[in-house]
C-alpha cells in the first residue's frame, strides 16, 4: 500500500557514482538532476507528478502500466517516463491533450476489470488506482463490466496478517518485484499470460503454505487493495503516523507506527530508516499484537512466597515492598547480597537507570544483562583486538563487499532485513562463504549458491579459523603493508608462527573439524584474495566455551588480510536483540560503567561518584550465572529483573530454577507473567516499545529514537517504574523525560558525548562515536588507526570443550532461532506468528532418525547430562549426521533444560551451541515438563481485588 | 568441596588453559589479571581459600591457575591490574574489557 504522507518519486535515484549533472526542460521549466535519473523522478523532484501505477521509488523501473507516458522533443511515440533516463537538453512535456487521452484510455481498461466498491474497500482513500483514476480525469468506462473479467476470483485469506484479493489486482508486478528485488525470496510470480495473467505464490499455492516469508514488501508495494493488511480492513485507514524503532532484532528497523486515535493500525517500514532502508520482516511489520494481548499484566502484584497466588496491589504498595525488601535483605545479608539484571529489549535510558540503581542504590556492582548469554564474547574479543566493543561497519557497507563470510549466523532468519540486503549484494556477484554446522537458507537460496559451505563439527570454530589463518600465513596471502602500518608487527609474527605450525593446517585438523582440507584452503584463499571481505557472525560464534577466542580469531584474520577500516569489509556481530549493543554501552556488565570503563578505574569511578553523590564499589560484581551459584549457597538473596526471562533463556534450567527458588525476593518487571515470574515475589507490569520514549542502539552502533505512540497501558513507562523504586530507596531521582537521562549519559560517557534527543532529531540517528569531525557518527570504524592504537593479534589456541559425546550421549545438539519467532517467544508466541512455528521441533538427520526408529513428526525424548525434555522430530538433511538442532521459543519444550553449565572461558557466555545428547522415541512429556507445567499453573494464579484466585 | 568451589576451580582452570599458549609464567599473570578484573570479591576469596585448603599436590587447580591464585594471594585481594595482558588497561581512560 502507498506510504501515507510520504512522497514517492517513482523511480530510484541515479546509480551512477559520478554525480554528473544533466540539464533538461520539463513542461517549460529548467531542471538539473544527476545523470541516470529517470524523467519521472526528475519531474517529481521539481514537483510535477506524472501518473503512474507500476512505478514506485523502491523498485527498479518496469515500464508496464503505460500510464506514465510523456512526449519528448525529437523522439517518436510516447516513451514511459519511468524507464527513460534524462539526457542533456531534453525537452519533456508531461501533460498534453494527446497524453491525457492516452492515459485515460489506459485507465479505462484497468477499471473495466476492477470492482467498483471504492466506498467499502479497505483502501478507500489510500489507493493509488483510485488516485490515478482521479489524476487522469476518468469519468466513464465505455466498455461496460459485462465482459470477461476477474471479479469472481476467490480471495486468499490464508496469511494471518494480510489478504490477497485477486479481483483488485491490476497485475502491475510491483508485488513480484518487491519480493524479488527487496526481499529476495522470489516467492511470487505472474502466472500465465495475457488476460489470464495472475499473481501466484510459489506453485499456485496459497500465501501461508507458499515460500512467502510474510515480510510485507508486497503488501507495501501494492498500489491497490489486492494485497491488504487485515488490520486496515478491520480498523480503517490510519490518520497519523509516528516514526519509531522496531523492538525485535538488532537490525533496528525504523517504522512508521500508523495510528487511528490510540489504536495502532499498522507498522510500515520507513523509507528514510538508515538501518532498514524501507524494508521489514514478519516480526516488525506484523507481529506487534502482543502489545494488546490478553495475557499482559497491567496491575502490580505481590506475594509472600512463590507457592501462593499473586495478589494485585497498588503501585504504591508494590514499589514500597520492593524497596523495603531490598533494604531488609541487605541489612540482614550484606550489601552484596542483592543485584539486578538489565534488558537488551529495553531502552538505553531504562538500562542505564537499572545499572545506576544497582550501583548507586544497592551500593554494589551486581548488575548484569542478557547480553551475558549472547554477545559478551564480542565485547571481550573486539575490545581486546581492536579497542572497541562493537562492530566495525554500518549495514550499508555490505553494498561494497566482494566477499561475504557468514559464520555462526543465520541472517535470513535471525536478522532478516539485513539478510535481504546481503542477498541483494550476493545477487550482484559478491562471493559467499558460510561456516555453519547447518545448511542455513543462505547456503542455497533463489539466485544464490554459497561458493563455500563449511559444515564444521560444532565446537571447532577456533580450529577452523586457525586453519584458515594457517593458509593465509603459509601461502603468504596476508597484507604485510597493512599489518606493518596498522598492527603490532611483533605480535603478528608471534601469531603467524603459531598458526603456521603443521598441526594447525587444514589437513591436520580435518578429522577434528570434519571440514575437507581442500575446501578449507579454497575458502581461506577466497577470503584473503577476493577483494573487500566482510565477516558477519552471530551466536554460533559466541555461545561456545571458546566464544571469546573465536571472536579474536576472526579479528586476527581480518587484520591479517587488511580487512578492517574500509567500506565493504570489517568484522560485524549480528546482535540478537534490539538493544544488545546499547545495553552493553550503558554499563550493564558487573565490571564496568557506561562506555566500557572498569569500576576499578579511580578516575572514572570518581566521575560517577561525583555525579551520583555516593561512594561506589571499586570491585566487580557478579555475573548472572555467579549470582545463581551464590543464591544456591545462600549468599545472594534478591534480584531485580527488568525485561528478561532467565528461566527460559539461560542454560541448565534446573539450576536457574534452584537459584531463583533460593532467593527471598525476586522482582520481575515485564509485560507478561513469564517463566521467571513463576519464581518471583513482586511483579511490576512493563510497558511496550509503543508506550514509551527512549533510544535503542542497533548492531551498527546506530542510536535511534523510540517514540511513544500511545499511553502506557500499565500506567507507567519502564523508566518511570525504576525511578519510583529508586526514589523509594531514597535516591531522589527527578527525571521528567528520558531525554534528561540521555543528557546524563552523554555527560558521563565520552562515546555518547554528542548524543542528545536534539541531535537525534537533527540527524535522524547517530552512529557512535559521534565526534566534532563526524557529528552524525562513524559508519566505518578504525579507518586510519585502531581505536586501541595498534591492532592486537592474539594467539588463540584451540581448547576443545569439555562437553563430550560418548556412548550415552552420542549426538551434538545445537540451538538457534527461526524467522517467525524472537528469543524466548514471549512476544511472538502471543501473535499470529505461531501459524508458521507452533512448536519447537528437533531437526535430525534421516540416518540418525532411522537408527533410532524415529519418523518425521514423532515425539522424541531429548536427553543430556543436564536434563531431558520431549518434542517432535523433523527429519532433514539440513543438519549433518551426528548433529541435531532445535529452537527455544516455546516454554513447553524448555530446550534449555538440556543445555549445560559449560560457558565461554573469558565471559561465562553459555555454551548453548554444543550439548551432547541422545534422542529416542517417546510417548509423552518428560517428568520435568509435567512437574514444571504443574508448577507454572499454580504459580500463575492471581487474586484480583474482590475476587478469588484464578 | 562445594558445588560453587568446584565451579570456580573449573573456571580458573579454563581461563588458565586458554592463556597457556603464552607460556606458564605469563599465562599465570594473565590468569591472575583476568580473575582480578572480572571476578567479584567473594569469588576471589573462595578461590584463594580453595588453594589453601588443598595440598599443592592434590590441588584441583592446574599449574597455571595455581600460580595465578598464588599471585592473587601474594598481592592480596582486591588486586590492581598487573598489566600482564595488554587488553586490561583500566588505568587508561576509555580502556577496559567488555564481557
Amino acid at each position: 500500500m502507498a506510504w501515507i504522507g510520504e512522497i514517492d518519486l517513482g523511480t530510484k535515484p541515479a546509480r551512477a557514482a559520478t554525480q554528473t549533472m544533466v540539464s533538461l526542460s520539463i513542461d517549460g521549466h529548467a531542471i538539473e538532476v544527476p545523470e541516470g535519473t529517470s524523467v519521472m523522478r526528475a519531474a517529481a523532484l521539481m514537483g510535477t507528478t506524472i501518473p503512474k501505477l507500476c512505478a514506485t521509488d523502491t523498485l527498479e523501473a518496469f515500464g508496464s502500466c503505460r500510464l506514465c507516458l510523456v512526449e519528448i522533443d525529437g523522439r517518436p511515440g510516447y516513451p514511459a517516463s519511468c524507464t527513460t533516463p534524462v539526457t542533456p537538453g531534453m525537452v519533456v512535456r508531461t501533460q498534453t491533450d494527446r497524453l491525457k487521452q492516452l492515459r485515460r484510455g489506459v485507465m479505462e481498461l484497468y477499471i473495466s476489470d476492477h470492482p467498483l466498491d471504492c466506498l467499502t474497500c479497505p483502501a478507500n482513500g489510500d489507493c493509488e488506482l483510485q488516485d490515478q483514476a482521479g489524476a487522469v480525469g476518468l469519468r466513464e468506462v465505455r466498455y461496460g463490466y459485462e465482459g470477461k473479467n476477474h471479479l469472481k476470483v476467490e480471495k486468499d485469506s490464508s496469511n494471518p496478517y494480510f489478504d490477497f484479493d485477486p479481483t483488485k489486482c491490476i497485475v502491475c508486478s510491483r508485488c513480484v518485484r518487491a519480493c524479488d528485488e527487496i526481499q529476495g525470496t522470489f516467492a511470487l510470480t505472474v502466472d500465465d499470460r495475457g488476460f489470464a495473467s495472475a499473481i501466484v505464490p510459489s506453485q499456485k499455492q496459497d500465501f501461508l503454505s507458499s515460500e512467502c516469508v510474510s515480510c510485507g514488501a508486497c503488501v507495501q508495494a501494492c498500489p491497490t487493495s489486492a494485497l491488504q493488511e487485515k488490520k486496515v480492513a478491520e480498523i480503517g485507514t490510519p490518520d497519523r503516523a509516528v516514526v519509531t524503532t522496531c523492538a525485535y532484532c538488532g537490525v533496528g528497523c525504523a517504522f512508521r507506527a500508523e495510528m487511528r486515535g490510540e489504536e495502532l493500525v499498522r507498522m510500515v517500514p520507513w523509507k528514510e530508516g538508515k538501518a532498514n532502508r524501507g524494508h521489514s520482516c514478519v516480526k516488525g511489520r506484523f507481529a506487534w499484537g502482543y502489545a494488546q494481548h490478553r495475557d499482559r499484566i497491567l496491575s502490580p502484584m505481590i506475594r509472600e512466597s512463590v507457592d501462593q497466588p499473586w495478589r494485585e496491589v497498588s503501585w504504591e504498595e508494590a514499589i514500597a515492598r520492593t524497596a523495603s525488601e531490598f533494604q531488609r535483605i541487605q541489612a540482614k545479608y550484606g550489601t552484596r547480597s542483592v543485584g539486578g539484571i538489565t534488558s537488551s529489549r529495553c531502552t538505553n535510558e531504562e538500562t542505564y537507570l537499572v545499572q545506576k540503581m544497582v550501583r548507586q542504590g544497592f551500593g554494589n556492582n551486581n548488575v548484569d544483562t542478557c547480553a551475558r548469554v549472547c554477545h559478551s564474547p564480542t565485547g571481550y574479543g573486539l575490545k581486546t583486538t581492536f579497542g572497541t566493543s562493537a562492530g566495525t561497519q554500518d549495514f550499508d557497507s555490505v553494498r561494497q563487499s566482494d566477499v561475504i563470510l557468514v559464520i555462526g549466523a543465520n541472517p535470513t532468519d535471525g536478522h532478516p532485513v539485513f539478510g535481504s540486503r546481503m542477498k541483494q549484494r550476493l545477487r550482484e556477484g559478491a562471493k559467499l562463504i558460510v561456516i555453519d554446522p547447518r545448511r542455513v537458507d543462505l547456503v542455497r537460496t533463489p539466485h544464490i549458491v554459497a561458493d563455500h559451505h563449511l559444515p564444521l563439527r560444532p565446537g571447532t570454530n577456533v580450529a577452523v579459523l586457525t586453519a584458515m589463518a594457517h593458509v593465509v600465513v603459509t601461502e603468504k596471502l596476508y597484507d604485510e603493508a597493512y599489518i606493518r602500518a596498522r598492527c603490532d608487527w611483533d605480535e603478528f609474527m608471534d601469531w603467524a608462527d603459531f598458526v603456521a605450525q603443521p598441526e594447525r593446517s587444514p589437513e591436520a585438523t580435518e578429522t577434528l573439524t570434519r571440514v575437507p582440507a581442500d575446501e578449507l584452503r579454497a575458502t581461506a584463499r577466497l577470503y584473503a584474495t577476493g577483494g573487500r571481505a566482510a565477516i558477519y557472525y552471530g551466536l554460533g560464534v559466541t555461545e561456545h566455551s571458546q566464544g571469546s577466542s573465536t571472536v579474536m580469531a576472526i579479528a586476527n584474520l581480518a587484520m591479517a588480510t587488511g580487512n578492517v577500516g574500509i567500506e565493504g569489509a570489517g568484522v560485524n556481530p549480528l546482535r540478537g536483540q534490539n538493544n544488545v549493543q546499547g545495553s552493553c554501552d550503558m554499563g550493564s556488565f558487573p565490571h564496568e560503567y557506561p562506555g566500557y570503563r572498569h569500576v576499578a578505574d579511580d578516575a572514572t569511578r570518581q566521575l560517577f561518584e561525583t555525579a551520583w553523590g555516593v561512594d561506589l564499589d571499586p570491585e566487580p560484581g557478579l555475573r548472572i550465572n555467579n549470582m545463581l551459584d551464590a543464591a544456591t549457597e545462600g549468599e545472594f538473596k534478591a534480584l531485580f529483573i527488568q525485561g528478561e526471562d532467565i528461566l527460559q533463556s539461560d542454560p541448565n534450567t534446573t539450576h536457574v530454577a534452584a537459584g531463583l527458588a533460593a532467593m527471598e525476593c525476586v522482582v520481575v518487571q515485564d509485560l507478561f507473567l513469564n517463566e521467571t515470574a513463576n519464581y518471583a515475589h513482586i511483579f511490576l507490569p512493563g510497558s511496550t516499545f509503543l508506550e514509551k520514549d527512549g533510544t535503542f542502539t542497533n548492531a551498527e552502533r546506530r542510536v535511534q529514537r523510540v517514540r511513544k505512540v500511545m499511553e502506557p497501558k500499565n500506567g507507567y513507562a519502564d523508566w518511570e517504574v525504576v525511578q519510583l523504586v529508586a526514589r523509594a530507596l531514597g535516591l531522589g531521582w527527578t527525571y521528567t523525560h528520558p531525554s534528561e537521562i540521555m543528557d546524563e549519559i552523554a555527560a558521563l560517557t565520552p562515546t555518547f558525548a554528542r548524543v542528545s534527543y536534539g541531535a537525534l532529531e537533527e540527524h535522524g540517528s547517530l552512529q557512535w562515536p559521534a565526534t566534532d569531525a563526524a557529528p552524525a557518527g562513524t559508519p566505518t570504524m578504525h579507518i586510519d588507526a585502531f581505536v586501541r592504537g595498534k591492532g592486537h593479534f592474539v594467539v588463540t589456541d584451540y581448547i576443545p570443550t569439555d562437553e563430550k559425546t560418548g556412548p550415552r550421549f552420542p549426538l551434538l545438539l545445537t540451538t538457534g532461532r527461526i524467522l517467525s519467532h524472537y528469543n524466548v517467544g514471549a512476544q511472538t508466541r502471543r501473535t499470529d506468528n505461531v501459524a508458521w512455528h507452533p512448536e519447537d521441533r528437533l531437526e535430525i538427520h534421516p540416518v540418525d532418525a532411522e537408527d533410532r526408529g524415529v519418523r518425521d513428526g514423532d515425539w522424541v525424548a531429548l536427553r543430556s547430562r543436564a536434563g531431558d525434555t520431549t518434542l517432535r522430530a523433523l527429519l532433514t538433511d539440513r543438519v549433518a549426521p551426528g548433529v541435531v538442532y532445535t529452537t527455544f521459543h516455546h516454554p513447553a519444550t524448555q530446550a534449555n533444560v538440556i543445555t549445560t553449565d559449560y560457558s565461554d572461558w573469558a565471559t561465562s557466555c553459555p555454551e548453548y551451541k554444543v550439548t551432547a545428547v541422545q534422542v529416542s522415541p517417546s510417548n509423552g512429556p518428560s517428568d520435568w515438563q509435567e512437574r514444571y507445567q504443574a508448577h507454572a499453573a499454580r504459580s500463575r494464579r492471581i487474586e484480583r481485588l474482590g475476587e478469588p484466585a484464578e | 568441596m562445594s558445588a560453587t568451589d568446584e565451579r570456580l576451580t573449573y573456571m580458573a582452570n579454563q581461563i588458565a588453559a586458554n592463556f597457556a599458549v603464552m607460556g606458564v609464567e605469563k599465562a599465570a599473570l594473565a590468569t591472575a589479571d583476568h580473575i582480578a578484573t572480572f571476578w567479584d570479591p567473594r569469588m576471589k576469596q573462595r578461590i584463594m581459600l580453595a588453594l589453601h585448603v588443598d595440598a599443592p599436590a592434590g590441588s584441583p587447580l592446574n599449574e597455571i591457575a595455581r600460580r595465578a591464585v598464588e599471585r592473587l594471594i601474594e598481592l592480596g585481594a582486591p588486586l590492581p591490574q598487573v598489566q600482564a595482558t595488554t587488553f586490561g588497561g583500566v588505568d587508561e581512560p576509555g580502556l577496559s574489557d567488555a564481557g
